[in-house]
């Protein structure tokens, strides 16, 4: 089995480790650098709940390797409300909307939620219904979920 | 309803703490904060140190004899710690049980055996340092079949080989009528309209985001603790308790964060209690998380079925009489043999019919299990509302007067449903009042009249149902729940529930009874719910019991804690106990002059202080109270949806869904409405695309999400809520559960609006799910019929005549079976010991009962006694040679007589109990003395 050395930023913190080159990024996140917030449910890139942002883009963390985020800026769920426990607008909208009822797709949903609706560069509402039809949740029926995102999306609704 | 309302419905004697208004608000969840910031403790999330991975191996055929298994290559394998099989596990005696806490029908192997009996089947499992070379491992194990030809359908079952070898039949469970009732048949026969549906309903995943999971961590002592992925700690703690001979308090079931159920973690089974054993045999804490494909292919299923139901109508349209046959495919180890009784308590009961019968029955196949799925009963809604629509089509009826011709009104109540039902306030008519004024029918017709012209298809879809919520009667499990609520010496307020959120959000619904009821800021509540070892038993999420059992025990409690405070406040502030008033908080003593003190300042004294209480006042500050709701606490929907059915890629587009309910008091609305919402969507999927499918060998062909397919955020349209229709229950604070009834409404509502849209091209053909391919070839091969047919001016819409006739042919009565001979009587001269002592199983719909009794004859008289939990039942009847007859009145769960027949044969009888509605069960039983 090959190894690999690589050196990466974890919502704002470097780190160093010793991975296996068959090794997830979801896997490496989840259990080397204990950021259990990214969930999987499904490992084959079809739920969505192991989104994280790679160098600000949502990334299926099932569908990455660590090796392959050598070098990267990766941000989870843990990494978005601020220091001080204010949420982090996403994570608002969708707690003022009831977006969430299990909460096991919902990091996923806020990462692509926050990697879309940034304060600098809000997409159009379209743009955010497409990107979330990439996320499954079994429990909410979407109804808060597609609440949230037209409050924060750019443009009209 | 608002708040002071929902008071106002219980007359008891204490006086309330003031309301602050919780109950019936709109609250931001108080599990969210955790959530939504990665912070939720789900059952992968748990590490411990020294804890090792479990992998399984599992049987890739349906049927077979297991030849040998060579273990030596995984055993090989670096970073394995031990590959084990069911002979490993063979030391532990274990008991597998049904959610009811009853003993299997069938023997229930951990591992399996000597043969597998279903695809995905457990035969071997790999403990290593990590998953990926617990899974390495588990690829190098070989095993050796002899493999043979499966029964996979149901169809299958009625013919194949036995799945079970010791079994009497591929019957798991059945109830109602074997023999066709003639009077029925005549009835069904002779009616002005027959109107027959038959079709099959394919199985669905519950697929809850998060797999099942388990982390085992055995203790020197003895003791364990399990991290489950489950529906209720303390119900998963009693259940290994029991299946393992171990006292509960000696097993912690921890379990905080759960990622959606659905039915499916109601229980422990094969691969928890294998972990689970393999900790103990290890002494290692073992880990193991479900993936997707195991969850797709070896978690228990739900929802395979078939049914053909008859419905007589009279000539203005009303129902005379109906007929169910009913099969339901149970897999090869179902967590409950079931022939779903629901299906039919619930078929008929909400309307006027006069006569029913049934025959159900569920079968063993060579496929994986069945479990519960949301609204396990749902097809009953489905199959009635569809026949409703078809009646009312070929009566020429608007489906929505059908439905008011035949529904039971408020006005009509109390009354009982011919399966003993006793409805004292259900409203589904009222329900859709309330729904057609939301919905403008006739401006729908004539836009679809409009829209059919230009080749569009619009189609509009009514269903009503109730929904029987917090159930307390019957299932010995599911009768109380349980609420401790402490002011701790710290002066904070903590409560232990024996509810459980799997997504339900209860520890914000329990919290805002409670700060309601204690007068306490909502967020100086904290609820906990997650911990066997804190708090009493309850089942946690069973059957849309939360907020009505739970609820209950929450304001009971709260109430009880009220009253104490107030005395305790009243005699140290020198007032009486009704001028202390709770709120925000803090105890304020009304008067001349206003005295305000804190939790904290009371409950210094009771713990710190007891010696200035009141005279006979105990210590402390808390109170556990257990309640029991009423039986069934019903709760009634309409909804109405609107779809358009593109006639050239057979897409269903949901252009509107609109819902009206009474759940009574609603605790808060958003969680009731997120209910609905969910229950809807998985019944959209259910409609429209998902279906676990197998090959004629028995191979899941959807194992991944990409062959199973769930609905996406563009499939789920808005809904809008009504809930006008709401009236308290009497339960107390009126609430009435929310959990499964868009899941059993949903699919109704939806293929009704299908169908609607499609009657130019003819009857719909029930073929679920109703994929666009499936919609395009019943579309392409009828199109000439609609080109014939004139456009629809108003409902309903005439069917055409091709149409007609085949839903005439489905109506011809079949011939009577003749009755089978009846049984020789052994000659009396025979001499047969009745008399003496004996235990007795009956394999009832709740599972097998055990009981023992004494029977002593006169002559041909017979006398007996059963004795079941200390309570007894005594009967009469008759002997003639070695047949016994007897008779036995029951009160519980209600009134029936049992009509017993049996035949002794040396120190062994076997025999029958007919238990009226509900068909008959099996008896059996060993003399243990004379
Ligand atoms: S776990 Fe990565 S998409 Fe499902
Ligand atoms: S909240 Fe449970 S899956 Fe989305």
């Amino acid at each position: 089995m090959s190894t690999h050395q690589i050196q990466l930023t974890i919502n704002g913190r470097p780190q160093h480790a010793t991975v296996e080159g068959r090794l997830t990024l979801s896997d490496f996140l989840r259990g080397d650098a204990g950021c259990t917030g990214v969930h999987v449910g499904c490992e084959h890139g079809v739920c969505g709940a192991c989104t994280v942002m790679v160098d600000g883009n949502a990334v299926r963390s099932c569908l990455m390797l660590a090796v392959q985020a050598d070098g990267c800026t990766v941000t989870t769920v843990e990494g978005l409300a601020a220091e001080d426990g204010t949420l982090h607008p996403v994570q608002q909208a969708l707690r003022d909307e009831h977006g969430l009822q299990c909460g096991f797709c919902t990091p996923g949903i806020v990462m692509t939620l926050a990697s879309l609706t940034a304060a600098d560069n809000k997409a159009a509402p379209d743009k955010v219904m497409n990107a979330l039809s990439g996320h499954i949740c079994r429990c909410t029926g979407y109804q808060g979920i597609r609440r949230a995102a037209r409050k924060l999306a750019g443009g009209a609704a | 309803m608002n708040a002071p309302e929902m008071l106002d419905t219980k007359t008891q004697t204490q006086a309330h703490a003031q309301a602050t208004g919780y109950i019936g608000k709109r609250m931001a969840r108080t599990e969210d904060a955790r959530l939504l910031t990665g912070r939720g403790v789900y059952v992968d999330d748990v590490g411990l140190p020294g804890a090792l991975q479990v992998a399984f191996h599992r049987s890739p055929i349906a049927r077979g004899r297991i030849k040998s298994i060579d273990l030596s290559a995984a055993r090989q394998l670096p970073g394995v710690y031990a590959v084990l099989t069911a002979d490993d596990l063979a030391r532990f005696k274990v008991d597998m049980l049904s959610f009811f806490l009853a003993a299997p029908v069938v023997p229930v192997p951990v591992l399996a055996t000597d043969c597998v009996r279903h695809v995905g089947d457990p035969v071997a499992m790999v403990v290593a340092q990590d998953r990926y070379i617990a899974e390495d491992a588990a690829g190098l194990i070989v095993v050796d079949y002899d493999e043979e030809d499966p029964v996979v359908t149901l169809a299958d079952a009625k013919t194949g080989p036995l799945v079970h070898p010791d079994a009497d039949s591929n019957v798991a469970a059945a109830t109602g009528n074997e023999d066709p009732d003639e009077d029925l048949e005549a009835q069904l026969a002779n009616a002005p309209h027959l109107v027959t549906v038959e079709f099959e309903h394919q199985r669905i995943s519950q697929s809850p985001m998060e797999t099942r999971g388990v982390v085992s961590a055995p203790q020197g002592s003895g003791e364990l603790t399990i991290y489950l992925s489950c529906q209720g700690p303390q119900l998963n703690a009693r259940w290994f308790a029991q299946a393992f001979g171990m006292p509960q308090t000696a097993i912690r079931v921890i379990s905080k964060d759960v990622g959606g159920s659905f039915g499916l973690k109601g229980q422990p089974w094969r691969e928890e209690v294998a972990v689970v054993l393999a900790s103990m045999l290890l002494k290692r804490p073992l880990k193991w998380i479900e993936d997707r494909l195991e969850n797709l292919t070896s978690a228990n299923q739900a929802r395979e079925q078939e049914i053909k139901l008859r419905v007589a109508f009279d000539a203005d349209g009303k129902l005379v009489a109906s007929h169910a046959d009913y099969g339901l495919n149970n897999g090869a180890y179902p967590q409950g043999a079931d022939s779903n009784i629901a299906v039919m308590m619930f078929l008929w009961g909400a309307h006027k019919l006069p006569v029913f019968d049934f025959h159900a029955r569920g079968w063993f196949t060579n496929t994986v299990g069945l479990a519960a799925y949301r609204g396990p009963w749902a097809l009953e809604s489905l199959a009635r509302e569809v026949l409703l629509d078809r009646a009312a089509r070929q009566i020429g009826l608007d489906p929505i007067e059908i439905r008011r011709r035949n529904l039971i009104r408020r006005e009509d109540q109390p009354c009982t449903t011919p399966m003993g039902l006793e409805l004292t306030d259900i409203s589904p008519a009222e329900c859709l009042d309330v729904l057609l004024e939301k919905i403008d029918v006739a401006a729908f017709r004539a836009e679809q009249a409009e829209a059919r012209k230009q080749g569009r298809y619009l189609g509009l879809g009514f269903a009503t149902y109730i929904e029987p919520t917090a159930g307390s009667t019957g299932i010995g499990v599911l009768m109380s729940e349980s609420a401790h609520i402490r002011i701790e010496p710290t002066g904070k307020v903590s409560a232990v529930v024996s509810t459980h959120s799997q997504g339900h959000g209860t520890q914000t619904t329990m919290g805002q009874v409670i700060a309601e009821r204690l007068g306490v800021r909502f967020e100086d509540v904290a609820v906990y719910e997650d911990d066997s070892s804190r708090g009493g038993y309850g089942s946690g999420a069973y059957g849309s019991r939360q907020a009505v059992a739970g609820g209950g025990a929450c304001i009971r409690a709260a109430d009880l804690l009220v009253d104490k405070i107030k005395r305790m406040a009243a005699y140290l502030l020198k007032v009486e106990p009704d001028a202390i008033v709770l709120g925000d908080s803090m105890i304020r003593a009304l008067g001349d002059k206003e005295q305000v003190v804190s939790f904290r300042d009371l409950a210094d004294i009771a713990y710190g202080e007891p010696e200035r209480l009141p005279e006979g006042m105990d210590a402390g500050l808390e109170i556990q109270y257990r309640y029991r709701p009423p039986p069934i606490t019903m709760t009634s929907a309409a909804h109405a949806c609107i779809v358009e059915v593109d006639a050239d890629t057979g897409f269903v587009k949901i252009k509107r869904w609109v819902t009206s309910e009474d759940c009574g008091n609603m605790i808060n609305p958003a969680v009731v409405e997120g209910q609905i919402a969910g229950g809807l969507a998985q019944a959209i999927g259910e409609v429209l695309m998902e279906e676990v499918s197998f090959d004629a060998r028995g191979n899941p062909t959807a194992v991944t999400y990409k062959d199973y397919m769930l609905p996406t955020i563009f499939d789920v349209p808005e809904f809008e809520y009504h809930h006008e229709a709401s009236r308290p229950s009497i339960a107390e604070g009126g609430f009435r559960g929310v959990g499964e009834g868009g899941c059993i409404i949903g699919p109704p509502t939806l293929v009704n609006a299908i169908a609607d849209a499609l009657a130019p091209f003819g009857e719909l053909k029930l073929e679920f799910p109703l994929t666009p391919s499936r919609l395009l070839a019943h579309i392409e091969g009828r199109r000439e019929i609609a080109e014939r047919a004139a456009p629809a001016e108003s409902a309903p819409l005439p069917v055409p005549e091709s149409a007609r006739a085949a839903s005439e042919s489905a109506s011809t009565v079949e011939n009577l079976p003749a009755p089978s001979a009846p049984q020789e009587p052994v000659a009396a001269s025979t001499a047969v010991q009745v008399d003496g002592e004996w235990k007795f199983v009956l394999s009832t719909p709740m599972g097998p009962q055990a009981f023992t009794g004494r029977m002593s004859t006169d002559g041909d008289q017979l006398t007996g006694v059963f004795i079941m939990n200390m309570d007894e039942a005594h009967f009469t009847g008759t002997v003639s040679g070695n047949q016994l007859k007897w008779d036995l009145k029951v009160t519980k769960p209600m009134k029936i007589t049992l009509k017993y027949e049996a035949q002794i044969d040396g120190d062994k009888l076997t025999g029958k109990c007919k238990m009226g509605i509900f068909g008959s069960a099996k008896l059996v039983g060993e003399r243990v003395s004379t």
